[in-house]
């Protein structure tokens, strides 16, 4: 075990990826001699040579397509968008190529890839550094989408999604690359994708959320007079839906919460999925906690745009307030 | 002081003239008798294949058919010039050249049914087509670049339009290529039309060919309806491919047929200017040049197209013997379960 801060754990994890297997190469904008521009491929370059750390020229559809074309010849590329706000500019070769080449195929290629892109709020960057775009992703049948919340998830998590045969979008929180520190198996690890944590267990309401907002989210519930189950889903593709149907039918109460906009989101698919499965189990109406519905936006206003400490304990009186149908 | 294109001497690659004989030959002629005429059959087949589907799809046999017809030169002179263990990466109206690289009359029905590919062709060096213009020439990048990080031999080729030039993939990919050196082919079959769009309305470039200068990759144009020049241009390019020198072949075409069997193109092209372009037929044009050289006789062309129609009606069949798609196998191969190592 170290101290790591999340940043030093995907780095970790790269390093240990590419020490254990030649196949995997690392390209991106800014990654080689630079070290990316938070610093994630700082020293890759001098371990693993300009062959395997790759710097690519501006050109994020170039990145994924030229990794899709990698990945189908026998190597495990792991491309980073530089921020995820700019994946547009990859979306066809993400969506329509990546995430299809397995069915197009009929499964005889695989696209064993990574995309890695740092993604989230609250550091008062520039438009469209801060967007919260999974579920453009989580939409498209054929991709892995993961996030990680703490360093040890990311780690562990990472070098599942190298090791998976399926392309995987690997969403880093950048306002935690340094905020974070926890001790952190330095041995390899994977933790499986696809399963959500049980961080907290709790009776009275369960709190799904993921990624960049979760140390917001514990921070409320340690303040909160009640016992709230919260729900880390670290994979949003595929959802954990099984771990979702188990906390709320213990609980009967839901809160989702998440950066990215509401309208066609994460939550209003787990919201759907409760609907479908759990219905009964409710005694209050399903609530989320999200960005608002613009454009994220101009960074004096970005602290109330997102959620925090204060919508999200409203929206837990407003749950434990409700007394129920009938 | 000014970089114009008025000042680029860009000459046309061509072998033959339209009536099959030896044009001012601007290179060696290297292919053996048996390959000439091994690319001819290719192509008349490629062509009895193309009618058949013509007609099929007209009796809703299949579904919506690109028509290669009048690009079969192009299509087989490069593909033929390729070695097996070179990959192409196809855009939807490659049907010759991937005859040419082992793909079956039967997997190009079965995929024409509607039906997911049969697997053991899926083995092919043949990257499965996709519909996205330009998108698969970034694929080609990314596999030439496996190649040269494995130390392999073999090379990549993307094919495409003259309409995919104006897309987004198709510079990034000459840039990135041009960039890291990779082993890769782009091969560009100007064809004159994308749908309805004609070359001049897709570009202000004198010619494709030139557009390789931009991306610091070398660029060359050839007579597309002249299998013999396709071919001796294409095995000057596999030799500079496979020093990892990455060029760009415009072959300079006509499509005959419509855009698709859902197009009509005679309601925004002149019947003058197809019947200009029929003069010029890579088919009928190689095959006076081998009459000529006494390498082909009437005989030997009723045998082709006799054995070719068998063939292909023998390949619809068993595309249509081919089990319909389930809901379920389209269900069960989205995700893979474990890695296809390829390559």
């Amino acid at each position: 075990m170290a101290k790591m801060t999340l940043l030093q754990s995907i780095r970790l994890a790269l390093i240990q990826a590419m020490e254990v297997d030649e196949t995997v190469l690392c390209i991106g904008q800014d990654i080689a001699q630079n070290g990316g521009v938070f610093r994630v491929t700082e020293g890759l370059l001098e371990q693993f040579g300009q062959m395997r750390i790759v710097d690519a020229p501006i050109a994020e559809s170039a990145i994924v397509g030229t990794a899709v074309g990698l990945a189908t010849r026998g190597l495990r590329p792991i491309a980073e968008i530089q921020f995820f706000g700019f994946i547009y500019q990859a979306m066809d070769q993400l969506a329509s190529q990546a995430a299809r080449l397995h069915t197009r195929s009929n499964g005889e290629l695989t696209v064993p890839l990574v995309v890695r892109s740092p993604y989230g709020g609250g550091i008062q960057a520039p438009e469209m550094h801060s967007d919260s775009l999974e579920a453009l992703f989580m939409h498209t049948p054929g991709l892995y989408i993961v996030v990680p919340s703490t360093p040890r998830d990311a780690k562990g998590l990472l070098a599942a999604a190298i090791n998976n045969p399926n392309p995987v979008l690997f969403l880093e929180p950048m306002k935690l690359y340094r905020s974070l520190i926890e001790e952190v198996p330095v041995d390899y690890y994977e933790i499986p994708l696809g399963r959500a944590n049980t961080v907290i267990e709790g009776q009275d309401l369960t709190i799904i959320s993921y990624g960049a907002i979760m140390p917001t989210v514990l921070e409320v519930v340690k303040q909160a007079s009640y016992s709230i189950e919260v729900l880390d889903l670290r994979t949003i593709a595929p959802l954990d839906l099984e771990a979702i149907y188990r906390s709320v039918n213990k609980t009967g109460r839901v809160i989702i919460v998440h950066e990215a906009v509401k309208t066609a989101g994460v939550g209003a698919e787990i919201a759907a999925n409760i609907a479908e499965n759990c219905l009964y189990a409710l005694h209050a109406p399903i609530m989320r906690v999200t960005g608002q519905h613009s454009p994220y936006p101009v960074s004096t206003v970005e602290a109330y745009w997102l959620p925090n400490n204060e919508s999200i304990m409203q929206a837990i009186e407003t749950v434990m307030a409700d007394e129920g149908g009938g | 002081m000014w970089l114009n294109q008025s000042t680029l001497e860009i000459k046309q690659v061509r072998m033959l003239d339209s009536t099959g004989e030896l044009d001012a030959q601007q290179l060696a002629i290297t292919a053996t008798e048996k390959q000439l005429m091994d690319m001819y059959s290719y192509m008349v087949r490629s062509r009895i294949f193309d009618d058949f589907a013509l007609r099929f799809q007209r009796q809703g046999r299949i579904g919506t058919y690109a028509s290669i017809r009048g690009q079969e030169a192009a299509q087989v002179g490069s593909a033929f010039a390729l070695s097996s263990h070179d990959w192409i990466y196809p855009s939807y109206r490659e049907v010759a050249a991937s005859f040419v690289h082992g793909m079956t009359m039967t997997q190009q029905f079965t995929l024409l049914m509607g039906k997911l590919p049969l697997k053991q062709q899926a083995k092919l060096p043949i990257f499965p087509v996709q519909i996205i213009i330009a998108a698969q020439l970034l694929h080609a990048v990314g596999g030439a670049w496996s190649s040269k990080y494995k130390s392999e031999q073999s090379i990549s080729v993307g094919y495409m339009g003259d309409g995919g030039t104006s897309e987004g993939d198709f510079h990034e990919a000459l840039n990135i290529a041009g960039v890291h050196k990779l082993p890769v082919i782009f091969f560009i079959q100007n064809n004159q039309w994308a749908i309805s769009t004609p070359i001049h309305q897709q570009t202000a470039s004198k010619t494709i060919a030139q557009k390789a200068l931009a991306y610091g990759i070398e660029g060359i144009q050839v007579d597309g309806n002249d299998v013999i020049a396709v071919f001796e241009v294409m095995k000057l390019a596999i030799a500079k491919a496979r020093h990892n020198e990455p060029v760009l072949i415009e072959a300079f075409t006509y499509r005959q047929e419509a855009h698709t069997t859902a197009d009509d193109a005679t309601k925004y092209r002149q019947d003058q200017e197809v019947e200009n372009w029929l003069a010029k037929d890579p088919i009928a044009r190689c095959e006076s040049y081998l009459v000529a050289q006494g390498l082909w006789s009437t005989k030997q062309q009723e045998k082709l197209i006799a054995t070719s129609e068998k063939a292909v009606q023998e390949a619809f069949d068993a595309a249509n013997a081919v089990a319909r798609t389930t809901l379920e196998q389209v269900a069960d191969v989205v995700y893979a379960k474990e890695l296809n190592s390829r390559g």
